[in-house]
Parts: structure tokens; C-alpha cells; sequence
């Protein structure tokens, strides 16, 4: 599916746009189910609320945007082209958005109807992303370290589908015994660690020194990080399975990777060349905080520091979803989007002699201005605050719930403007004869 | 060595398009002008010894004439596009555009460097073996 060697510089624009333009959609379902359901929803990791609101959120938002970033990436990361993107892309797209509302729903009306159908889609949905894409690092030329990491991180993505699938299972056939609390803890370790961290890392000592222009990331960190987080996980696995009480040394290991990995960032980011900041350069700072906080409580929550079951447990899991994942995710779309709208326009001029010479496209920060971009990273910052103080004062998830909904709301209207204004430019192009 | 050599050209071409971009970003226009010429001078000087010496030497030895380095060049085009808007932004006194477009260049030229580090100039290497050397000498004396 993918042929080797290819230098051009990217799919359609429609491919990798339909995740980004869908994801804050399914970030503003996520906060209507809290503003809808109220505390309760949080009142522990068990409630049909919090599953739905967590898919919604790590599947519909965050996935969605991964998947997209790698329809696009490849073909630059690693020199490796997907051939028809648009139809695998397109299918990838519209099984996970229909495979992740179904799951939603599944939780919330126990109708296990909704379960079968949801394994159904999103087993292939991912299923193909990962074949489509997991062909393309299997063919690239040249090994580099993002290449091995990007194989991890789908490694990860597999072994979390795989288990989520066997947990919706257990949810459409009562019949099939499932060992639930096992095998979610593994099932989230997975997702959120050797897929959401796992990538995360991977993207990022490939953008952090070239975008901010700071020193390179340790090769060490390069080469191991991402395969130490899954042999990590693996232990933790055979030690939970086995009921080895010695599965906090992998945990605390895990723990450790992500703050040296976080705090290593942050130093790096102090070391920047480029004195020019923007929300991009924000939205990676507050990740890699949130990072290492949700690591601490994390440590903290395993000694025994916390009382399990207590919502003020959650405070790790939103830390890494909202504050770590969905920052970088976010910071990374104003960076891509304007930049694959220029580029594309820039080919559509290339294509028409007559434009040429006559029309420029509008440079990035034309396309989303800063001051829009700066808004909803405050809008962000402030929900993100006030949901970790919902986590103590319960009386705050509402109004941290509104906060969410106008983030994601602006965020998608952010993204919005730069595809209307792709399509104005377009139009304007053609119209040169 | 090509690898070598024309990835610490990219890193000089950052360094002076980073002092260009912090002297406007201080709206600092004097400056800004001075660095930018300085900037777009070794940025021209290394595209010139891509297109004129080192992409003709590889497509000779391998017969490649619209692969890898067609797309190179054309984003090359690219870059000098860019390049003539930021001097009509500076010109014009327009510090706001100057950064717009700054940035705008710099996602351009780091992917397409990362492209060219990881794939073209290995496989460069590998096809010009024993002539690096010469080659880099033609290309410093541009």
C-alpha cells in the first residue's frame, strides 16, 4: 500500500484536515457529557459517564488527530508515500468516528447492540490505519530512530485495541467471562503510554529542535524511549497478571522515563534559538508540566497517598489527557494547519500559469492569527485548571464542563477559518485565466 | 562527509534566520534588514550549491532526474518565493508580515531539511562514494 522512497510533500489536504476539523467535535461531546451528567460522572473511573466522556475524548479527539498528523507525516518523516490516502484515510476516518460514538453510546445505555457494533468499527478502523500505515514504516528506506519509535507507538496502538476490543467483548456477549479490572488497567496503561506518550515523544524530538531550534534530544532517549515505555509495560503487565506485588518498580520505572523525558523537553525549550514565542511554543511547555504533575500524583496515588476510588484519583488520567495530551495535540494543529493551507495553495498557484506571478498565498499566521490562537490556549489553560479543581471541589465540574465546551468550540472554529479560507483562496486561483 | 557538511550549512542558515526573526520580532527594522540580508545571502549560496553542483552530480550517477531531487528543487522555488515576499515586507516597513512569512519559511526549510538529511544526502553519499571530496570543494568554491 505505500511505495518507497517518495520525497513529494503530502496527501490531499482533505485527508489529514477531516480528523482535525472532527476531533474538536468529539473534545465538545466530551464536555457536554460532564456539563450534562454533572459530578457525578467523575465520581469514579467506573461510571458509565466517565468511559463514554474518556472515549469520546482519548478516541474522538486525541486519536482522530494522531491519525490524521501520521496520514500526513509519513511521507515527510520517514520518505515513505500511502498510496490512495484518500480512500484509506477516508475509511479510517469514518470507521472510527461512527466506531467511537457507538462505544459512547454503549456505555451510557449498557445496550450491548451498541458494544458488537462498536468492535466491529473500530477494530477496523484502526485495524486498517494500522496496516496502512504500519506497511509504510515496515518499508522505509532508512531506519532512523523516529521510524523505530513510530513502529513502538503503533505496537502500542495494536496491543490497546486488542484489549479494548476483548473488554467491549465482554460487554456485547455477557457470556464471556472478561477479568474487567485487569484488564482495563492494562487496557489504559497501553493506551495512554505506548500509544498517546509513546508518539507523543517520538514527534517531538523531531519537531521541538527543528520548529524552536534548540539543541537535539539525547540519541539514548532517541533510541530507547519509546521501546522502554512498552518493555515497561509489559513487565507491569506479566507482574499484574501473575498478582506480583512487584509491579510498582515498572510503574515508578514508567513514571521516571516520562519525567526525564518532560523535564528534558522543558530544558531544551529554555535553550531555544528562536526568541520568538507563540502558542505552539505555550502549548508544549504546559504539556510537558502537566506531564510530570501527572506522573508525581501518579507515584504519589500507587504509595498510597491518595484515597483509590476518590475522584481526586482521576487527577493523574485528566492531567495526562487534558493537560499533557491535548495540549501538545493542540499546540501541534497551529502549527500543521496553517502550514499544509499555504502549502497547498502554493501548489494550486504552481498548477495555473496565469496565477502565478500574481497571487501569493497567505503566510501561516494569516491563516489562524496568533491573538485567536492565544485566546483558546487561555480558554484551555483556565477549563484545564478549573477541571483538576472540580476533581476536589466538586461544584466546579459544571462550569469547568462550559469552560471545555468553549475551548474545543473555539479550537474548531480556529480550524474552521483556515479550511474556509483555503477554499476562498482556491476559488480565487481558479478564477485566473 | 556530504551528509556532514551540508547539514551544518542548514544549521548556519538557522542561526542567521533566527537573528533576523528576533531583530523584527524587537521591532527592531534596522537590524532586521541587516540579518535578513546576511540570512537570504546563505540561504541563495546553498541552494545555488545544491541545484548547480551536488543534485546535477547525483542524478548523473543515478539516472534519477524527477525523483527526489525534482521535489527538492521545487521546494526550493518555494523558499525563494518566500524569500522575495519577506524583502518586500521589510522594504515596505512591514514587521507583522516579515514575521508571518519568517515563520511561514521555517516549517518550509525544516522539513525540507529533514528530508534532505535523511534521505537525499545519505543516498547521495552512498551513490558519489569517493568523489565527496571534489564535490565539496566545487561546491565551497560557488
Amino acid at each position: 500500500m505505500s511505495t518507497a522512497l517518495s520525497l513529494e510533500q503530502a496527501p490531499p489536504l482533505s485527508v489529514p484536515l477531516r480528523f482535525f476539523l472532527t476531533a474538536p467535535l468529539f473534545g465538545a461531546a466530551s464536555a457536554v457529557l460532564l456539563l450534562w451528567v454533572g459530578p457525578e460522572a467523575l465520581q469514579s473511573r467506573w461510571t458509565p459517564a466517565a468511559l463514554a466522556l474518556t472515549h469520546l475524548f482519548a478516541l474522538g479527539a486525541l486519536t482522530m488527530v494522531m491519525c490524521g498528523a501520521l496520514f500526513q507525516m509519513l511521507p515527510v518523516l520517514v520518505g515513505v508515500k500511502v498510496t490512495r490516502p484518500r480512500l484509506w484515510g477516508g475509511i479510517c476516518h469514518v470507521l472510527l468516528v461512527l466506531g467511537t460514538l457507538s462505544l459512547a453510546a454503549g456505555f451510557l445505555t449498557a445496550a450491548p447492540a451498541s458494544f458488537r457494533l462498536a468492535v466491529i468499527l473500530l477494530a477496523a478502523g484502526l485495524g486498517l490505519f494500522l496496516v496502512v500505515i504500519g506497511t509504510g514504516l515496515l518499508r522505509a528506506p532508512r531506519l532512523q530512530d523516529s521510524v523505530r519509535g513510530m513502529r513502538w507507538a503503533c505496537g502500542g496502538l495494536a496491543v490497546t485495541l486488542g484489549f479494548g476490543i476483548t473488554l467491549t467483548l465482554g460487554h456485547g456477549w455477557e457470556s464471556l467471562p472478561i477479568l474487567r479490572v485487569p484488564l482495563t488497567d492494562l487496557h489504559l496503561s497501553w493506551g495512554l503510554l505506548g500509544w498517546v506518550a509513546a508518539l507523543i515523544a517520538v514527534v517531538s524530538w523531531q519537531v521541538i529542535p527543528m520548529f524552536q531550534m534548540t539543541p537535539e534530544y539525547p540519541p539514548v532517549l532517541r533510541r530507547w524511549l519509546a521501546a522502554g515505555v512498552l518493555v515497561l509495560l509489559v513487565w507491569f503487565g506479566i507482574s499484574a497478571a501473575v498478582n506480583w506485588p512487584g509491579s510498582t518498580w515498572p510503574l515508578a520505572g514508567l513514571a521516571l522515563l516520562l519525567i526525564a523525558f518532560a523535564g528534558l523537553t522543558l530544558w531544551l525549550l529554555t535553550r531555544r534559538r528562536r526568541t520568538v514565542g507563540d502558542t505552539n511554543l505555550s502549548y508544549w511547555r504546559l504539556g510537558m508540566v502537566a506531564l510530570i504533575a501527572a506522573a508525581l500524583l501518579a507515584i504519589a496515588g500507587r504509595l498510597g497517598m491518595m484515597v483509590p476510588g476518590s475522584r481526586l484519583a482521576l487527577a493523574p488520567a485528566v492531567l495526562f489527557l487534558a493537560g499533557f495530551a491535548l495540549s501538545v495535540v493542540s499546540g501541534m494543529l497551529y502549527k500543521i494547519v496553517p502550514f499544509l493551507v499555504w502549502l497547498h495553495l502554493q501548489q494550486r498557484i504552481g498548477e495555473n500559469p496565469a496565477a502565478r506571478g500574481s497571487i501569493a498565498p497567505p503566510n501561516m499566521r494569516a491563516v489562524i492569527r496568533e491573538p485567536r490562537a492565544r485566546a483558546q490556549w487561555w480558554l484551555h489553560t483556565a477549563a484545564l485548571t478549573l477541571l483538576l479543581a472540580g476533581l476536589v471541589f466538586p461544584i466546579l465540574l459544571r462550569p469547568a464542563a462550559l469552560l471545555w465546551l468553549a475551548s474545543f468550540a473555539m479550537l474548531g472554529y480556529n480550524l474552521v477559518t483556515a479550511a474556509r479560507l483555503y477554499r476562498r483562496e482556491c476559488a480565487r486561483i481558479a478564477a485566473c485565466t | 562527509m556530504i551528509s556532514e557538511f551540508m547539514t551544518g550549512e542548514h544549521r548556519h542558515c538557522d542561526a542567521g534566520f533566527a537573528k533576523a526573526e528576533s531583530a523584527a520580532s524587537e521591532d527592531d527594522l534596522e537590524g532586521a534588514r541587516s540579518a535578513y540580508a546576511e540570512f537570504e545571502a546563505a540561504l541563495l549560496g546553498h541552494l545555488a550549491m545544491e541545484e548547480q553542483v551536488l543534485f546535477p552530480a547525483f542524478e548523473a550517477k543515478t539516472g534519477m532526474n524527477g525523483g527526489p531531487t525534482a521535489v527538492m528543487r521545487m521546494e526550493h522555488d518555494q523558499m525563494r518565493g518566500l524569500l522575495g515576499q519577506m524583502q518586500r515586507a521589510l522594504s515596505g516597513g512591514s514587521l507583522d508580515d516579515f514575521l508571518g512569512l519568517a515563520e511561514t519559511l521555517n516549517v518550509l526549510i525544516q522539513q525540507h531539511n529533514m528530508k534532505e538529511e535523511h534521505m537525499l544526502y545519505p543516498m547521495t553519499e552512498r551513490a558519489l562514494g569517493g568523489e565527496a571530496t571534489a564535490i565539496i570543494e566545487r561546491m565551497r568554491a560557488l
